[in-house]
């Protein structure tokens, strides 16, 4: 095995690639929604947002 | 060796194959990931809540409510994500689960375990933040109660495992309550028990069918260990609990007459295919598979009446006029 080789490490499929892909942009999507739900509602709940009564 | 040991085992070694499954790259689909939230469970899940969100006392802005509805979804896909890490050597032995992403190898056991425990988080947190801490705190318990006290423990270990972790799946119209309201009162704690004692008869009736497949698991259900006669009788006397309770909102002026009539049709067809249970034999299961269609349809029945007459301040009624 020449130092090349060594080099490589885990090389990733096409179907891989394209399963890692689809589950990233799931993620970024989730945590683009998990932003949009907080702003709105810290609209929503206007100074309230910093009292939370149990 | 117990069956709880035997599972833990075939977890370790399974993950110890796979470095945990963290060090081979994955070929796990969104809808993977999705299947591991068990949807048709979810979206039971999310209909009970939103009945015990609609009909508590008192306003919710519809953006808090939605956000208390999207945190219970959430938090009990990341429960169900737990129980198919946790269950995935049983889940492979039973035809009904063997096609579950974690046993057919293509979500691998630490990327459930990673999924389910960040989804918990997440869930609680944004609903304490959000909405009210009771709210977060009964999911909390409920997540807790589902993957630790009816997964971990009585799954494996008694007859009783569906009746006492029932309680996990009859918590959701409480945590809906709880958000509007901040608090838990009795109506609340009358539709935790309805779902707490449709539970058996519901999975007593699948159970009656698939008895075989729970047996090659090793699944301590009651038709397989105390016996197909006494499990009938079971079924029985669980729903000769659950249809009073059924009628129980209305008797009680928390639900209208058309909850009452619903109730009262639909309980006493519930007590006729609980009867033809009881009175089949195998291998004969078309009444077990009856009962256990028709018990869904009871459940929704229940809920969908009472959103109508109740929910928002009356729906039917603000239609009506």
């Amino acid at each position: 095995m020449n130092d090349r080789d060594k080099d490589e490490g885990i090389v990733l499929t096409e179907a891989q690639k394209r399963a890692r892909r689809s589950r990233s942009i799931a993620i970024a999507l989730a945590l683009a929604a998990l932003v949009i739900l907080f702003y709105v509602m810290t609209l929503v709940k206007g100074p309230g947002v910093l009292i939370r009564p149990i | 060796m117990s069956l709880v040991s035997e599972g833990a085992d075939l977890r370790g070694a399974s993950a110890a194959a796979s470095g945990l499954g963290l060090a081979e790259p994955s070929l796990a689909t969104v809808g993977d990931y999705i299947a591991l939230l068990k949807p048709r469970v979810m979206s039971l899940v999310v209909f009970t809540a939103l009945v015990g969100l609609a009909v508590a006392p008192g306003t919710i802005h519809p953006m808090t409510g939605f956000t208390a509805l999207l945190c219970i979804a959430v938090g009990a896909g990341a429960a169900g994500a737990l129980n198919m890490w946790y269950d995935a050597d049983i889940d492979a032995q039973m035809v009904r689960t063997s096609r579950r992403p974690v046993p057919v190898g293509r979500v691998k056991p630490g990327e459930a375990l990673a999924f389910g425990l960040t989804l918990s988080g997440f869930s609680v947190v944004t609903l304490g933040l959000l909405v009210n801490v009771l709210a977060a705190a009964l999911l909390a318990f409920t997540i807790f109660f589902y993957v630790v006290i009816y997964t971990a423990w009585l799954k494996r270990a008694t007859p009783q495992n569906i009746v006492i972790g029932g309680a996990a799946g009859a918590f959701p119209p409480m945590i809906g309550w709880a958000a509007v309201t901040g608090s838990v009162s009795l109506e609340p704690i009358l539709l935790f028990a309805i779902i707490f004692f449709w539970t058996p008869p519901h999975f007593w009736a699948l159970a009656l069918y698939k008895s075989d497949d729970y047996r090659r698991a090793g699944i301590p259900m009651l038709p397989v260990v105390a016996g197909d006669v006494n499990a009938r009788r079971q079924i029985l006397r669980y729903t000769m609990i659950l249809t009073p309770l059924g009628v129980a909102p209305w008797v009680l002026g928390f639900a209208g007459p058309l909850y009452g009539a619903t109730a009262l049709v639909a309980g006493a067809i519930m007590m006729v295919l609980a009867w033809q249970v009881l009175c089949e034999r195998r291998p004969d299961d078309r009444a077990s598979k009856q009962l256990f269609a028709f018990s869904i349809l009871y459940l929704f029945l229940l809920f969908a009446v009472l959103l109508a007459e109740r929910g928002w301040g009356g729906l039917l009624a603000r239609l009506a006029a």
